[in-house]
């Protein structure tokens, strides 16, 4: 873009960040404090995300935006524009294909592999905001390793109501050192952090905050032994390819409680609908109807 | 020493940067594992042009850098395009050597800001030959075998300690000619 | 009927844009504003554009509250996103009030001091009552002049302090001054990040804040020791000079709020002072501003920390309103993602509550 250095930041702000991720990487789980730019979309929108891909991206790599899992919905569309616009890089939906998958909110279904980099956009980097909300307390506790808190919170939530009732952005002990925030990722999400062969960068702008997994890392959700971890989905098969391990959105049809379940994340339905897989409500690809069309 | 200056630094620096920086980035998140930096980079001497490349990537004026006295010879070159001033290492967020120093003189950071600690990015003989050590942690799948020439003989238990600050302690990245390999701090390190 | 996935985000978001552009403009038939109208008769606009957007630039201002159609909070935004993008070429020498060229200033602590009282461009003593004469494109006859010019004014602090009663100006801190837009906030923040934070924070923000404190919330026994107004020089020194040259002025609003101070067992009782600096005439932030300083100087004078204005970690990071109006205004992008999964929670805490109920029921 004319009047812009590649990838939109400057050279210098593109050095403190990749400082900032080096650092993270090297103490897995750990937010380290970074000088977050003010960049042209609005805080909480994914600033921090964009700023560490602004970072790490190049001419060789193959971006895929998603949000809720979808490649299509406005703002990954309009995050994809800012970097074909300010970076002019290769786009693509396909999980497979892209060396950098930028994501709000989910993990793709296809497994990740080695060498593929995932960046979350992060809107609260603090794991236990919202039972200390000082900053200076928790940096102490992360200090310390003292996560007493959040255990109380979780043992109390069981006490209450029989089991955890954290079910989006639930905590996870990274390489057995630091509890960390997934960013708000669905818990069933929670388990393809653990060991994952991808590089996992979290990025929260507005908060200025930037954190790390490293490749084949322990990621531990947080549970008691007679209270093991369990990864929600909704009990469904999709209604368009007939998965039944995917994630699920739940789409309202009418107002009398009429309701289709299909796949939060796009790519992996239009893929396996492609493979010839149809659900009860789909029509195979070809026909009539089949194709997706826009009608916005 | 002029001779040295004249020598340029990155081609196209928006596109060369992230290409080391992705070497870096690569290396630190699978320790161990070689990577390229530098290659089409006529790197002053002494320095290698994978050392050369990284100084570059990382560091600008923001940055306190200090540089051993091996390296002296490039120190014009270095303050030149990195716009930056050297200071003594015991201040230093990044320490280029020829000689590694003792990482406990080093900043390690602290408890609370464990990251406000110093990189050293120690230029040894050669990567991929020479002495052979066991490497396992987080980036690692299994344990691997990185073999490095150059580093001192009782290297694995001064990294021992550093490993048992964590999440205090020094990250090095090793540079040979045009290849690196990375130690982050999270790392196990023994003699294979 | 099958369901068909809703796609085209892409011409959605264009047809958006351009529909936004449209309402931009309004009716046609009414002439078009321009920047300069805007610079020229919204000034007040634009001053806290510039604060807010820490950018001193009034044609820039003013094209951003164009482009934003009067939204401040977006325009501010928009200059922050430019203004992070230029090159820093050098650092100003500290700007110098007190040879500020005046246009207002008063005291509300001393009925007469040295250079005198000078209420200027000022609605203090306007009624409010609409003036329909302006709906109306009539001229406007010039103020008249003063028949001799207003020369340099000390500050009213630097006329008390020989008596002791105020507390001396703090010794500059050793190196340069933090900045906020660079390095991220970390406690305890020294006095110039947080006055930094203040100046560029939301005016509404830090005006319920200040006046928290008027009402008990933390209060501080505030006069207005001095607001003044004017243009102030700026001054760099480029390195092949070695000597400062002036580049240029700049509207500034200062306020110096004098505060009753009890006193320690170390420090005999004297007035404090809360500080408040802004770009442009902008008077209410100023003030506001120095209330919420001297508030968060609670913990230094070893004052009880009880009221939000005196919280720094919560002033700090509560006073910005372009990340404030991000986050909040986040919450109109999808959520289907963790709204589905709490939906599963609450169902399964349902059926759980159901369970039993049915028991006993029977
Ligand atoms: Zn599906």
């Amino acid at each position: 873009m004319k009047g812009y250095n590649f990838a939109y930041l400057d050279e210098q702000t593109k050095r403190m960040i990749r400082r900032a991720i080096l650092k993270a990487v090297a103490i897995p789980g750990h937010q380290i404090p970074f000088g977050s730019r003010e960049i042209p979309l609005p805080y909480g929108w994914g600033t921090g995300g964009i700023q560490v891909t602004a970072a790490i991206l190049g001419a060789d790599d193959r971006l895929k935006v998603i949000d809720q899992g979808a490649d299509d919905t406005t703002n990954a569309v309009s995050i994809r524009r800012f970097f074909a616009r300010t970076a002019d890089v290769a786009t693509t939906t396909k999980t497979a294909d892209a060396t950098v998958i930028q994501t709000r909110h989910r993990i793709p279904e296809t497994a990740l592999r080695d060498g593929q980099i995932i960046v979350y956009q992060v809107p609260q980097p603090e794991p236990m905001y919202r039972l200390e909300p000082s900053r200076v307390e928790t940096r102490r506790m992360h200090a310390l390793a003292d996560y007493g808190l959040m255990h109380v919170k979780l043992y109390e939530d069981i006490a209450r109501l029989g089991h955890i009732g954290i079910s989006y952005d639930y905590p996870v002990m990274v390489n057995a050192r630091y509890l960390m925030a997934p960013s708000p990722i669905p818990a069933f999400d929670n388990p393809k952090m653990h060991m994952m062969p991808a590089l996992q960068l979290f990025g929260a702008g507005r908060e200025k905050r930037i954190y790390a997994v490293p490749p084949y890392t322990e990621v531990r959700s947080l549970d008691f032994v007679d209270h093991p971890f369990h990864p929600a989905r909704a009990p469904h098969a999709c209604g368009l390819c007939g998965a039944g391990d995917s994630y699920l959105d739940e789409v309202l049809t009418d107002d009398r409680g009429g309701r289709l379940f299909v796949c939060s994340d796009t790519d992996y339905c239009e893929t396996r609908r492609a493979d010839g897989q149809v659900g009860a409500e789909g029509v195979p690809v070809g026909m009539p109807g089949g194709a997706v069309e826009a009608t916005q | 020493m002029s001779a040295t200056i004249d020598l340029p630094g990155f081609a196209d620096p928006a596109r060369d940067a992230q290409r080391a920086f992705r070497a870096v980035l690569a290396a630190m998140a699978e320790p161990g594992s070689l990577r390229m930096a530098g290659d089409d980079l006529i790197a002053p001497a002494p320095l290698a042009p994978a050392t050369a490349a990284v100084l570059l990537t990382l560091v600008d004026g923001d940055m306190s850098l200090a540089m051993d006295a091996a390296t002296y010879p490039a120190h014009p070159w270095v303050i030149f395009h990195c716009g930056t001033t050297l200071t003594e290492p015991a201040k230093a967020r990044f320490i280029v050597a020829l000689d590694c120093p003792d990482l406990s003189t080093l900043p390690s950071g602290s408890d609370e800001a464990p990251e406000e600690s110093s990189t050293l990015i120690l230029q040894v003989r050669a990567l991929g030959s020479g002495t052979p050590y066991c490497l396992s942690g987080p980036g690692l799948r299994s344990p691997m075998i990185l073999r490095a020439d150059g580093l001192p003989a009782d290297f694995a238990a001064h990294w021992a300690a550093n490993h048992a600050l964590f999440p205090r302690g020094i990250d090095i990245i090793l540079c040979a000619g045009a290849t690196l390999v990375a130690l982050p701090r999270s790392m196990t390190v023994e003699n294979a | 009927m099958a369901y068909v996935a809703v796609k085209g985000g892409e011409r959605a978001i264009d047809n958006a844009h351009a529909w936004l552009a449209e309402t931009r403009r309004g009716n046609p038939d009414v002439p078009e504003i321009g920047v300069a109208q805007i610079a020229e008769q919204i000034g007040r606009a634009v001053d806290r554009v510039m604060g807010e957007g820490s950018l001193f630039d009034r044609e820039l201002a003013a094209l951003a509250i164009k482009q934003s159609q009067g939204d401040l909070i977006e325009a501010a935004f928009l200059l922050r996103a430019y203004r992070t993008t230029l090159p820093r070429f050098i650092h100003s020498e500290p700007v110098d009030t007190a040879g500020m060229a005046i246009r207002r200033r008063i005291s509300a602590t001393f009925k007469d001091l040295p250079g005198g009282q000078i209420l200027g461009p000022t609605y203090d003593y306007t009624h409010r009552l609409l003036d329909f004469a302006l709906a109306s494109e009539a001229t406007v006859a010039a103020a008249p002049e003063a028949s001799h010019p207003v020369g340099e004014m000390a500050h009213v602090h630097s006329l008390l302090r020989h008596e002791g009663l105020l507390e001396n100006d703090e010794p500059a801190a050793a190196g340069e001054p933090g900045d906020l837009t660079r390095q991220p906030l970390s406690f305890p923040a020294p006095r110039d990040v947080r006055l930094q934070a203040l100046a560029r924070g939301d005016e509404g923000f830090l005006l319920a804040l200040g006046y928290s404190t008027q009402r008990g919330w933390g209060g501080t026994h505030p006069f207005a020791g001095e607001i003044r107004m004017g243009e102030a020089v700026v001054e760099i020194i480029p390195p092949e000079l070695g000597f400062p040259i002036d580049i240029g002025d700049i509207t500034l609003t200062e306020c110096q709020m004098i505060n009753q101070f009890k006193g320690s067992k170390t420090v005999p009782a004297q007035f404090t002072r809360g500080y408040g600096l802004v770009f442009g005439h902008s008077e209410r932030k100023a003030m506001a501003m120095a209330l919420v300083d001297r508030a968060m100087r609670a913990e230094e004078l070893g004052e009880d920390v009880t009221a939000p204005a005196q919280n720094i970690e919560f002033v700090l990071y509560h006073s910005d309103n372009v990340e404030g109006t991000g986050f909040t205004e986040h919450l109109k992008l999808p959520h289907y993602v963790d709204f589905q999964s709490e939906l599963e929670t609450v169902r399964r805490m349902r059926r759980d509550m159901a369970a039993p109920m049915a028991e006993v029921a029977q």
